[in-house]
């Protein structure tokens, strides 16, 4: 089967060599010499700061990522109309097929020097500075992700049955503890599917804070891009790739995990 | 709740309309709009550099959309027929071209491929059995480009077509074949027009995941220059008009595509 062998040649193969060179030496001229050493994996702490970036920012984005979607989520399932529902929902898809690159830069011009903060002069507030810092990098973060949050959890919130809010209702329940016992229990599964897909893509990212960041706040995606395309350092380089996946892989069983527990043992918890 | 819709849509596209907006500035200022004017296009199209990246991009993106829909579907079919571990070995790959960063996998296929054209090419010049003409050299360009773009979408159009087929109707299969249909003119007749939406839809999806990639291309390009490539390295230097005019071209590109694909997975319930 060629797909078979393409998939296994294209993407299993390079995987594996990945691994292969995290044990290997830096040649002097750069690229690679095999050799079986656990120095690139001791020389770690050098990258210490894209990781810690990396692992408070891609969180936190997901967080805020999720704050954000779902008010908007919940609007297209139960409260717009359905008339409006299919364009609304096609709106918030369209950016998101676009091109990442373009739509961040766009950034560079509302938080940079003749945008937000010129506005902000006019009322007084001076000298403040948002492109290039970590907050820049948050909303770029929002900014691109926020269409990939909104779907999955839409599409648990429009699958569920409104008759059981009618019968809270019934039964003496205010609408906010309808909420909580009703509604947002049976949305997990979509704010699991949700933070997942966008925490997976953001613990890789390189684009925003590449563009948002500045050189001050990097992610170990740019770190990737410094050690294989500028200093040519393959087996570290290689290291890093590895810990990043390993870290992704555990953090995201984790969650899985958690999420499993609070939603009672579901099985629709996952990305398909 | 209404209104916090409102104020999502505005952030989700007020960025995309100050790009558009400032494509037609006439000033050659970035940040100033001194009111409309198409030459930015004119400007963008007659810079060699410029159509050289579109010509790079629209090659491999054509390239990579054919190869995929054509593989990732027989892909599909033949997963129908498969069951037990194989089929397991599959669904794992699958899911880990989705899953792992896409960084990650530019990284893989850059050190693999060159590690392979490293031994591959003195066996080609070996091997190579014309004399007075010398042995191609493999090169990274736009065999890796293709490579791994394919490689990536064609995960994207297994999943498309898988759930196309798993709608299917499977007696109008059994009922042609009591008919005395061979199974390829079964194949022809009733299953590709009722795939073919799905298939279709895969190639646009693959062909702008292709267009619109940054990262992956950013490893693996080699000498050669992508149109993402090309607007990333430029906004480096500073955002001008000529790169929004860019910008402004590849959304609509993008837009287009997208319309057309999503009109085609649509067909199938008046298809029937």
């Amino acid at each position: 089967m060629p797909a078979a062998a393409w998939l296994f040649v294209m993407l299993a193969l390079p995987l594996l060599v990945v691994v292969v060179f995290s044990f290997g030496e830096r040649a002097a001229a750069g690229g690679y010499v095999p050799a079986f050493t656990f120095a690139q994996y001791a020389n770690l702490p050098a990258r210490w700061a894209a990781f810690k970036n990396t692992l408070i920012l891609a969180p936190l984005g997901t967080i805020v990522a999720l704050l954000a979607a779902y008010p908007l989520a919940y609007y297209l399932a139960i409260k717009a109309s359905p008339r409006l529902r299919t364009g609304l929902l096609i709106l918030v898809i369209v950016p998101f097929w676009t091109s990442i690159l373009i739509r961040t830069y766009a950034w560079i011009y509302i938080l940079g020097g003749r945008g937000i903060p010129e506005l902000l002069e006019h009322l007084g507030i001076d000298d403040l500075r948002l492109i290039n810092t970590p907050f820049a990098v948050l909303v770029g973060i929002v900014y691109g992700y926020l269409p990939l949050m909104v779907f999955p959890i839409y599409v648990s919130l429009e699958k569920f049955d409104q008759r059981l809010l009618e019968a809270a209702s019934d039964l003496g329940s205010p609408p906010w503890r309808a909420f909580l016992q009703v509604t947002l229990p049976l949305s997990i599964p979509g704010v699991a599917t949700g933070s997942m897909l966008v925490f997976i893509l953001l613990m890789g990212e390189f684009l925003i804070p590449a563009l948002l960041g500045g050189g001050k706040v990097f992610f170990v995606g740019n770190a990737l891009v410094d050690l294989f395309l500028q200093s040519r350092n393959w087996a570290f380089g290689s290291a890093v790739a590895a810990t990043l996946v390993i870290v992704m892989l555990v953090t995201v069983t984790l969650y899985m995990r958690l999420m499993r527990r609070t939603s009672g043992q579901r099985d629709d918890v996952g990305l398909f | 709740m209404r209104l916090y819709a409102a104020a999502v849509y505005i952030f989700l596209y007020a960025p995309i309309a100050i790009i558009v907006l400032f494509s037609f500035n006439a000033g050659r200022h970035a940040s100033d709009f001194q009111g409309f004017s198409a030459q930015w296009y004119g400007r963008a199209l007659s810079n060699p550099f410029v159509v050289d990246a579109l010509t790079t991009s629209l090659i491999v993106a054509a390239t990579t959309a054919i190869l995929a829909s054509l593989f990732g579907t027989m892909a599909a079919l033949a997963l129908q027929q498969v069951r037990g571990p194989v089929r397991a070995v599959f669904d794992a790959m699958i899911y880990v071209a989705i899953m792992v960063p896409g960084i990650v996998i530019g990284i893989a296929t850059l050190i693999a491929l060159v590690t392979a054209f490293k031994f591959l090419n003195p066996l080609l010049e070996a091997v190579w059995p014309f004399e007075g003409a010398t042995a191609p050299r493999l090169n990274m360009g736009y065999l890796s480009l293709i490579a791994a773009h394919t490689m990536f979408t064609m995960a994207l159009v297994i999943v498309i077509v898988r759930a196309r087929l798993a709608g299917m109707d499977r007696s109008l299969i059994e009922a042609s074949a009591d008919l005395y249909a061979t199974p390829w003119a079964t194949f022809r007749q009733i299953t590709l027009p009722q795939i073919s939406p799905a298939i279709l839809a895969g190639f646009l999806l693959s062909f702008t995941f292709s267009f619109d990639d940054f990262i992956i291309a950013f490893f693996v390009a080699g000498s050669q220059t992508t149109l993402p490539i090309y607007i990333f390295s430029s906004i480096r230097r500073g955002v001008t008009p000529e790169i929004n005019a860019i910008g402004t071209m590849v959304l609509a590109v993008s837009l287009v595509l997208l319309v057309v694909s999503q009109v085609m997975l649509r067909k199938r319930t008046n298809g029937k």
